[in-house]
C-alpha cells in the first residue's frame, strides 16, 4: 500500500492525474520554459554576456604577446616588483597573465570604453574574480580567452583569484584601473 | 522480456484483466536494464561526447 | 551453497537477508566513520575561514579542506547510499543479495581507496581540492584511491542490480518495484555514470602523475571530471528523494500519491538530471553557448520539474495521509499535529524544505549561463551545497538512520531526548550556515581562500564590512551545525556499541516457495486518489496544505531568480 511496497495495481500507469499535482505540474512546467528562455532572451537584449571567443594557445606565445603589447601601452610601474600598468587604445586590445601568483600587468582602462581583454594562464587554473563589480571567469592554460568588457563606473578596482592554485593562492591580487 | 506477463506471476487475476497489456511506458519503467542504458547514454552523448567535441575543434591562437 | 537465512523485524515487518544485513551495517559504519572524520575537519574550516579566528596555517587549511571534501562528498555519502541501495533492494523487495563475495569485495575496495586518498591527502603532497584540477598534480595515491574506491562502489552498484533480478526470478514481490527501490535504481543508473566518467578522467590522470602521459588537457579535464563530480552529487539527490519518500511510508504509512507522477519525474532524472555538470564550465573559455544553455538547464530544466513534482508529492502523501486519519481541518492541521518530536520526520522535512527553499533556488540561480558570472567561484557556491548535500542529503540520511538503528542494528536509541533536538540543532544551523555563506558570495568572498583580508599585500581587496559580518555568522552557524552534527554521532555510535538490545527473532532458512510473494488479488486499474478516498481537502484538492507551500515556494523562486538578473543588469556590459 506504501511506496516501499510494490504498487498494489497490476496497471498504475492509466490512473488519472489528480487535480493537485496535475495543476502543479502544469504551473512548473511553465516556469521551467521560462527560465529557459531567459538565457537566449539575454543573448539577445542583454548585456552581459560571457564571449565564447577562445582559442587554444601555449604559454611562451602568449607571454610573448602579452609582453610586447605592455611594452607599447605601459604607462608606469607599481609596487616593490615593479609591475606595469598599462593603458591600451580604446577599442584595443589588452592582454592580462595569470600565473602564480600573479596577474600581469596591471590594467588602466578608460570609463565607457569598449577593451578587447584576452586572459591565459601560465600554469594552473586561476579564477579571474573582478571586486566589487564581482564578475568571475575562468582561467585555463592553454587557452586564449577573449572577453569585451565596457567598465561603466571610474574607480580603483581588484583583481583576486578565486581558483585554488595552491599555497600562496590567497596572495594573487592585483589592482585594475578605470579612469574617466 | 517485460512485453509479455509471465502467466505464473499473476496466475490468479482473471482472464479478462489480462487482456489489457501493460502500457508501454510502464514497461519502460520496470526494466532497470533498459533505463540504465539510457541513462548512460544520454549524458554520454550530450554532455561529455558534444562537449569533448568543441573542446577539440577550438581554433589555434593566431 | 547459497545463504538463504533470513528474518523478519516484528515492530516493522521487514524482511532482512542476514548477508545483506551485513553489508548494510558494514556500509553505514564506514560512512559514519568519514562523516566523523569529516566533522572535525569541518571545524578546522569553519575556524579558519572565520576571519576574527583565523585558526589553521595556509598549508593546513588547504590540506585539511582537501581532506574534508574527499570524506564528505565522497565516502560519507558513497558508504551510506551503498547501504541505502542494498536496503531498498534486499529489505524491500525481501530478497537475498546477489553475489555476496563481490559485495564484500566492493566493500574493502572502497575502504582501502578510501584510505590511500586520505593518506595521501595528510601527508600533504595532495592538498588539490576535491576536485584535483590539472596541471596542478597529487602524489599518484590519491588518484589511486579515488580509482579503487569508485570500482568498490560500481561493484556494489552492480550487486544492487543483481539482486532486483534474483527478487524477480525468486518472485519475492508481484508486478512493479516498489517506488522507493525505484528511486534507487534510478540513484544506481547515475552512479553507474557518474564512476564511468570518474574512470575516464582519473585512470589518465593517475598516469600522468606516475609519468606515463605527458600532459592532460585542463579543459577536457575539468568538462570530464565534472561529469563525475557533480554526477556524484545527482546520486545523492535521487537517494535523498527515495528517502523522503520512504520515511513518509514509514512514519505515516503514506501511498504515493501517484506512481505514474512519481516514477515519471525520476525518469526525468534519469534523462537529464546529469546534463548538470555543466553548472561548473558556465565561466569557462571554449565551450559554446549552445552546448551551455543545453546541458545547465538539464535541456529545459526538465529535472528541476521533476524535483518540484517530487517536492510536492513527498508532502503531499503525507497530508493526504494525515487528513485520511481526521487531520481535515483547515489548511495545516495535518503538518501541526505531524510527529515533530519524531526525529525521523522532523529530519525528513527539514532536509526536504531546506533542500527546496535554500538548494534548489539558489542552485537554479547559479546554473543560469549568464547569472553564473557574478557567482562562479565565490562563497556562493559551497552555500549552495551545503543546502543540497548536507541539509538536503545528508539530514535525510540522518533521519533515516534513526530509522535503522532499532531496526537494522537492533538496539534501542540512547540519548532519545537530545535525539529529537538533533535534527533541528543541525538542519537549522546548517541552513543558517549556507545562507550566509551564499550572503558572502554575492558580495564577492572567494571560496578555497585562506585570507580575505589579504594581510600584507599592497595589492590586496578590501571586503565590505558586511562580508566580515556574513563570515562570522557563517561561522557561528556552523558550529552549531557541528554541534548538532556530533550529537548525531554519539547517538549512533553510542545506540550501536552500547544501546539496549532489542530481542527480535533470529535468522532462519527459508526456501524458495516460502520466500515467493503471496500471488496477488485481483485489483482493477489504479484510480485518482481523490476517487477513492472520498472527503479529504478542500475544493477538490487533496491535500491543498502542501499545495499552497508549493506556491510560496514558487513566488520565491521568481523573486529570487529575477532579483539576480536585475543585478546582473547594473554589472559592467560584457560580450
Amino acid at each position: 500500500m506504501s511506496a516501499i511496497e510494490p504498487p498494489v495495481e497490476r496497471i498504475w500507469w492509466k490512473q488519472p492525474l489528480d487535480r493537485v499535482e496535475g495543476t502543479w505540474i502544469v504551473i512548473a512546467f511553465v516556469w521551467c520554459i521560462v527560465m529557459f528562455v531567459m538565457m537566449p532572451y539575454w543573448h539577445i537584449y542583454g548585456k552581459q554576456n560571457l564571449s565564447n571567443e577562445a582559442y587554444r594557445t601555449t604559454a611562451e606565445a602568449y607571454l610573448k604577446k602579452a609582453t610586447e603589447s605592455a611594452e607599447k601601452t605601459t604607462v608606469r610601474t607599481e609596487t616593490d616588483l615593479k609591475i606595469p600598468v598599462v593603458h591600451p587604445a580604446p577599442g584595443g586590445d589588452a592582454y592580462l597573465v595569470a600565473r602564480l601568483w600573479q596577474w600581469w600587468p596591471m590594467l588602466e582602462l578608460e570609463e565607457g570604453k569598449t577593451y578587447r581583454i584576452h586572459l591565459a594562464s601560465m600554469d594552473f587554473l586561476h579564477g579571474f574574480s573582478l571586486q566589487p563589480e564581482n564578475i568571475n571567469i575562468q582561467v585555463h592554460p592553454g587557452y586564449e580567452h577573449i572577453v569585451t568588457v565596457t567598465p561603466t563606473r571610474a574607480g580603483t578596482y581588484s583583481i583576486i583569484c578565486n581558483e585554488y592554485c595552491g599555497i600562496n593562492h590567497h596572495t594573487m591580487a592585483s589592482k585594475l584601473y578605470v579612469v574617466k | 522480456m517485460n512485453d509479455k506477463v509471465a502467466p505464473n506471476l499473476l496466475g490468479t487475476i482473471e482472464d479478462d484483466e489480462l487482456d489489457e497489456p501493460i502500457p508501454a511506458m510502464q514497461q519502460l519503467l520496470d526494466n532497470p536494464f533498459l533505463l540504465l542504458f539510457i541513462g548512460v547514454a544520454m549524458p554520454t552523448v550530450l554532455y561529455v561526447i558534444w562537449g569533448v567535441m568543441e573542446i577539440v575543434s577550438i581554433p589555434m591562437a593566431k | 551453497m547459497i545463504n538463504r537465512n533470513f528474518r523478519t523485524d516484528p515492530a516493522t515487518g521487514l524482511v532482512f537477508h542476514e548477508t545483506a544485513e551485513k553489508l548494510i551495517r558494514a556500509n553505514a559504519v564506514a560512512a559514519v566513520v568519514s562523516l566523523l572524520v569529516g566533522g572535525i575537519l569541518a571545524f578546522f574550516v569553519i575556524m579558519t575561514r572565520w576571519p576574527a579566528v583565523h585558526l589553521l596555517p595556509a598549508d593546513w587549511f588547504y590540506l585539511v579542506l582537501t581532506a574534508h571534501g574527499v570524506d564528505m562528498l565522497v565516502l560519507w555519502i558513497i558508504f551510506f547510499e551503498i547501504a541505502v541501495l542494498y536496503f531498498a533492494g534486499c529489505v524491500l523487495l525481501k530478497c537475498r543479495l546477489a553475489a555476496p563475495k563481490w559485495a564484500w569485495t566492493g566493500f574493502w575496495l572502497m575502504v582501502i581507496g578510501g584510505i590511500m586518498n586520505n593518506v595521501a591527502v595528510f601527508r600533504g603532497d595532495s592538498s588539490v581540492m576535491f576536485t584535483s584540477y590539472v596541471p596542478m598534480g597529487a602524489h599518484p595515491a590519491f588518484y589511486l584511491g579515488l580509482i579503487l574506491f569508485a570500482v568498490g562502489a560500481l561493484i556494489g552498484c552492480f550487486v544492487f542490480l543483481g539482486s532486483l533480478v534474483v527478487a524477480k526470478s525468486e518472485k519475492t514481490y508481484n508486478g512493479s518495484l516498489p517506488l522507493v527501490t525505484f528511486g534507487a535504481v534510478v540513484a544506481c543508473i547515475i552512479a553507474v555514470f557518474t564512476i564511468a566518467s570518474g574512470a575516464i578522467i582519473l585512470i589518465p590522470t593517475f598516469l600522468w602523475s606516475v609519468g606515463l602521459i605527458p600532459t592532460i588537457d585542463s579543459l577536457m579535464y575539468k568538462t570530464v571530471w565534472w561529469a563525475f563530480g557533480h554526477s556524484s552529487q545527482q546520486i545523492n539527490v535521487s537517494a535523498h528523494v527515495a528517502i523522503w519518500y520512504a520515511i513518509a511510508a514509514i512514519v505515516f504509512g503514506a501511498k504515493p500519491m501517484s506512481e505514474k507522477v512519481s516514477r515519471g519525474a525520476f525518469l526525468l532524472y534519469i534523462f537529464f538530471l546529469q546534463l548538470a555538470s555543466a553548472h561548473h564550465l558556465l565561466s569557462d573559455p571554449g565551450l559554446t553557448s549552445n552546448w551551455k544553455i543545453f546541458n545547465t538547464s538539464y535541456a529545459m530544466y526538465l529535472a528541476v520539474l521533476a524535483s518540484m513534482v517530487h517536492g510536492l508529492t513527498v508532502p503531499g502523501a503525507i497530508e493526504v495521509a494525515q487528513r485520511q486519519k481526521g487531520y481535515n481541518r483547515g489548511l495545516f492541521e495535518w503538518l501541526r499535529k505531524a510527529p515533530w518530536g519524531n526525529p525521523v520526520f522532523s529530519g525528513m522535512f527539514i532536509s526536504l524544505v531546506g533542500f527546496g527553499f535554500l538548494g534548489g533556488i539558489s542552485g537554479v540561480m547559479m546554473g543560469t549561463e549568464q547569472l553564473n558570472l557574478i557567482i562562479h567561484n565565490t562563497i556562493y557556491v559551497p552555500g549552495h551545497f551545503h543546502a543540497t548535500v548536507v541539509v538536503g542529503t545528508t539530514l535525510a540520511f540522518m533521519a533515516m538512520t534513526y530509522f535503522l538503528i532499532p531496526t537494522l542494528f537492533r538496539r534501542e536509541i540512547m540519548f532519545p531526548k537530545l535525539a529529537k533536538w538533533q535534527p533541528y540543532l543541525f538542519g537549522l544551523g546548517m541552513s543558517g550556515f549556507a545562507l550566509f555563506m551564499m550572503g558572502a558570495g554575492t558580495l564577492g568572498v572567494p571560496r578555497r581562500h585562506w585570507d580575505m583580508t589579504f594581510a600584507g599585500n599592497p595589492l590586496g581587496y578590501e571586503f565590505a564590512g558586511t562580508a566580515y559580518l556574513m563570515m562570522g555568522l557563517t561561522a557561528i552557524c556552523g558550529l552549531i551545525a557541528i554541534i548538532g552534527g556530533g550529537a548525531y554521532l554519539l547517538i549512533t555510535v553510542g545506540s550501536v556499541f552500547f544501546g539496549k538490545k532489542i530481542d527480535v527473532p533470529e535468522y532462519r532458512t527459508l526456501t524458495l516457495r516460502e520466500g515467493a510473494a503471496p500471488r496477488p488479488v485481483r485489483q482493477p486499474v489504479a484510480v485518482a486518489i481523490g476517487a477513492h478516498h472520498g472527503n479529504i481537502g478542500i475544493a477538490g484538492f487533496v491535500a491543498p496544505g502542501t499545495f499552497t507551500l508549493a506556491m510560496v515556494f514558487l513566488v520565491a523562486f521568481v523573486l529570487y531568480y529575477f532579483v539576480n538578473w536585475k543585478y546582473l543588469s547594473t554589472v559592467w556590459p560584457l560580450s
